[in-house]
């Protein structure tokens, strides 16, 4: 076995849409309790890659592994695997027709089995952890987008993951509310939890990335620590990218 | 200061244009349909003739409202049903959908419902009489016996035409289904997956309840169709209230009276149920 705990393994992977390669043999192992980043131009495959993790896009070929068990193409594997990985979307995703707690609670109670009482407990935990306690019976259009993309957090993290993935959770936000959304973000990264994240927030990646890895076209072009990245870029591409976004 | 005076031309023309067009956009179609029903209802229980038709074709009411709604609460399942068909992955669900539909849809509803009453009924009963006695033949005999029993005159007219307006509509229905359930984002299915629904629970309680909010009003629309097509079942001599102002006409020769008050009497339903589909469009928009 390995040594390091990896509990995300990526070999090999590809994912074709036509002829487009969108990711393009990708290998990634993400240790228990790290941060990772992923970062790189449009279309580089970023998101597509973090989709694969759980599934919601079948890899094209290739194996993803999640805490030493291999995804496979039975669906009901697949669900219970993706029960354990939280996913936080662009444009947050909640459900218009049910409350805030509605949201919170619906997985846990129809997947996890939780009573009402239960889901709903823990839905104000996690509402309180996000910071909007007192939103719990609004409809998600009557919150900003920051405020809905905290309570996508917490519908998340109601279901106990053990991984948490981000794909540009803050670009949909006006600037004033990005914070907000970064801040537990942070806070999550510091009590440990196991993060993939989809950003170009470079706060966001100096402050709690262990891990940056920059992709272009499908590939993995560098894998870096943060320092790495800002100090000591390796590749060409990687300078002219770090160029462009750091130049304002 | 100076600029005032061209700042109030513009808002006083806004003004009268906009009470013009208050004035146009009134519906006076709907005044002059009130008008008309008003009318014929007071000719109705003033004028004996007119009365007399009224009280022998209002004995067919309870067939049309009845067959309209058992009619259209089996569409509403079937349509449901060929709708989430139609977007299936499943190349054979999918393709069976597709089928029902379009062959449907090909079709005129008054020919449908001939075939289906006087062919596809009675296929089906020479179907499940010869299920029953291949049951018979391997011991089945208690259970088989229910489908030997089955004859064509168990299934009265009235059912057939049930069934005939159901089956058609379904296929009507499911392309409203299908379009609702494709009006809600991707990202909707995606959001329910992620947290580990199955695909029929995702289905079930994130994507149906928006999307049959969203169909409420065309499903609205194809009740108060159906309500007009229900006159079609009197092709079977069902007594619908179409049947029996027939039956009325050829029995007293009295057409005009039979026809204008089977004609009210469709109007009445029908903008009165028309009215509430609007009023509900309204109510779930204003609460978007």
């Amino acid at each position: 076995m390995n040594k390091a705990d990896h509990i995300i393994v990526v070999k090999d992977l590809y994912k074709y849409f036509g002829d487009i390669k969108a990711v393009d043999g990708v290998s990634l192992n993400v240790e228990r309790g790290k941060v990772v980043v992923v970062i790189g131009p449009s279309g580089s495959g970023k998101s597509t890659l973090l989709r694969c993790i759980n599934h919601l896009e079948i890899p094209s070929s290739g194996e993803v592994w999640i805490d030493g068990e291999q995804i496979t193409h039975d669906a009901k594997q697949i669900n219970e695997i993706r029960a354990e990985i939280g996913m936080v979307f662009q444009l947050f995703n909640l459900f218009p027709h049910l409350t805030v707690m509605e949201n919170i609670t619906l997985a846990q109670k129809i997947i996890r089995g939780r009573s009402q009482a239960e889901a709903a407990q823990v839905a104000l935990e996690q509402l309180k952890r996000v910071g909007i306690p007192e939103k719990a019976d609004a409809y998600p259009t009557n919150l900003s987008g920051g405020q809905q993309q905290r309570v996508a957090i917490a519908r998340a993290l109601a279901m106990k993951p053990k991984i948490m993935l981000f794909d540009e959770p803050t670009s949909a936000l006006d600037p004033e509310m990005i914070k907000e959304v970064l801040d537990v973000m942070l806070d999550l990264a510091q009590e440990g939890m196991t993060m993939v994240c989809v950003s170009h927030e470079m706060g966001f990646v100096r402050s709690a990335a262990d891990e940056v890895v920059f992709m272009d076209f499908g590939k993995i072009v560098e894998q870096t620590t943060p320092e790495g990245l800002f100090n000591n870029p390796q590749h060409e591409r990687t300078k002219l990218f770090l160029s462009q976004i750091l130049a304002h | 200061m100076a600029e005032q005076p061209q700042a109030i031309k513009p808002v006083i023309e806004i003004d009268d244009l906009s009470s013009k067009k208050r004035f146009r956009d009134l519906p006076f179609w709907f005044f002059a349909l009130i008008l008309i029903a008003i009318f014929v209802f007071i000719v109705i229980s003033s004028n004996e003739d007119y009365n007399n038709a009224f009280m022998f074709i209002k004995a067919g009411l309870i067939i049309t409202i009845k067959t309209t709604l058992i009619a259209f609460s089996i569409a509403t399942l079937f349509g449901l049903l060929a709708g989430l068909g139609r977007i299936s992955k499943n190349v054979i669900i999918n393709n069976l959908a597709r089928l029902y539909v379009e062959l449907i849809r090909g079709i005129p509803i008054l020919v449908l419902i001939f075939f289906i009453a006087l062919v596809g009924v009675p296929v089906l009963v020479g179907g499940m009489n010869n299920l029953g006695f291949w049951l018979t033949e391997r011991g089945l005999g208690f259970l088989g016996g229910i489908f030997t029993k089955i004859t064509n005159q168990n299934i009265s007219m009235n059912s057939r035409a049930i069934i005939s307006l159901a089956v058609t509509y379904g296929a009507y229905l499911a392309e409203i289904f299908r379009a609702g359930i494709q009006s809600i984002s991707k990202g909707q299915m995606e959001a329910a997956r992620s947290l580990g629904m199955s695909y029929s629970q995702a289905m079930r309680y994130v994507i149906l309840p928006q999307a049959v909010r969203n169909v409420l009003p065309a499903l609205g629309n194809d009740f108060v169709a159906m309500v007009k097509d229900s006159s079609l079942v009197s092709v079977l001599a069902v007594r619908d209230i179409t049947q029996v102002a027939r039956l009325y006409a050829g029995s007293t020769f009295r057409f005009r009276e039979a026809y204008v008050t089977l004609s009210v009497m469709y109007l009445t339903m029908t903008v009165v149920l028309s009215l509430l589909v609007q009023l509900l469009e309204r109510r779930l928009r204003s609460h978007e």
